[in-house]
């Protein structure tokens, strides 16, 4: 009985503030998405015409976890198969969040474009049962003045 | 020392290849880091104790593959990429690797 409680304690509260939490995080990726327009990312490696900066590496990485309502969900989609949406919407906002980094940091050095973008996933948080807890992206390419 | 994803440097000429270098780190969970990245883990959201510490373990393979392009004799590297891979549960291994260079 105890542990029922507890499961549906730690359910409502990942659904609660994950939810909270995950709509606030959106709101500001796309805050900051529009503030950071200007800079170019672009995943062809080759230099654009007319280019005379050096270049330098800039990367951006992010590790996020996923709420304990949306494991439980996932868990259950895994049974039937199908889109596990609530995996989708984790590593979107990682992606988008590391992206965003790395923009910072170009824009830091006076950057106007990023070229040869590369993003890497990685799930770093497996507990016992092997499922994925949080998940790192790292973006990376050559800021160009 | 110049440090870039991409083949080339702008507006440098490669006078010559001095071959792959690396550099990688394994880093493992701080114990009490740990304990609220597990509690942060029933909210979700950033990990940011994590993320931290994955950067600076990328900083650390980032230099150590500066140390072997410098003791080749190089002053660029290119064409660098990182990998992450989950060794076990507790640690996680960065990787950084590229092309020592020397451009005039």
């Amino acid at each position: 009985m105890e542990q029922l409680i507890i499961f549906l304690v730690l359910l409502t509260l990942g659904f609660g503030f994950g939810r909270l939490n995950e709509r606030r995080h959106f709101a500001s990726i796309r805050q900051r998405e529009q503030q950071y327009s200007h800079l170019l990312c672009f995943s062809f490696r080759h230099l654009p015409q007319g280019c005379h900066s050096e270049g330098q590496l800039v990367t951006g990485s992010v590790v996020v976890s996923i709420d304990y309502f949306k494991r439980i969900a996932a868990g259950l989609r895994g049974l039937l198969g199908g889109r596990i949406t609530a995996y989708e919407t984790l590593v979107e906002r990682a992606r988008r969040e590391a992206v965003l980094r790395m923009k910072a940091e170009a824009e830091q050095l006076g950057a106007s474009k990023v070229i040869n973008v590369k993003l890497e996933t990685a799930s770093v948080f497996k507990n016992a049962q092997e499922t994925v807890g949080a998940v790192e992206v790292v973006a990376y390419g050559t800021a160009l003045r | 020392m110049i440090i870039s994803n991409i083949e080339t440097i702008p507006n440098k000429a490669i006078r010559e290849h001095l071959g792959m270098v690396q550099g990688n780190t394994v880093r493992a969970k701080h114990m009490g880091k740990d304990i609220l990245a597990g509690l942060k883990n029933i909210v979700g959201g950033e990990l940011s104790a994590y993320t931290e510490l994955l950067n600076e373990a990328r900083q650390e393979a980032t230099d150590r593959m500066i140390v072997q392009a410098q003791s080749m004799g190089a002053n660029a590297v290119i064409n660098v990429r990182f990998s992450t891979s989950s060794i076990s549960s507790g640690a996680a291994e960065l990787f950084v690797y590229g092309t020592a260079v020397k451009v005039d």
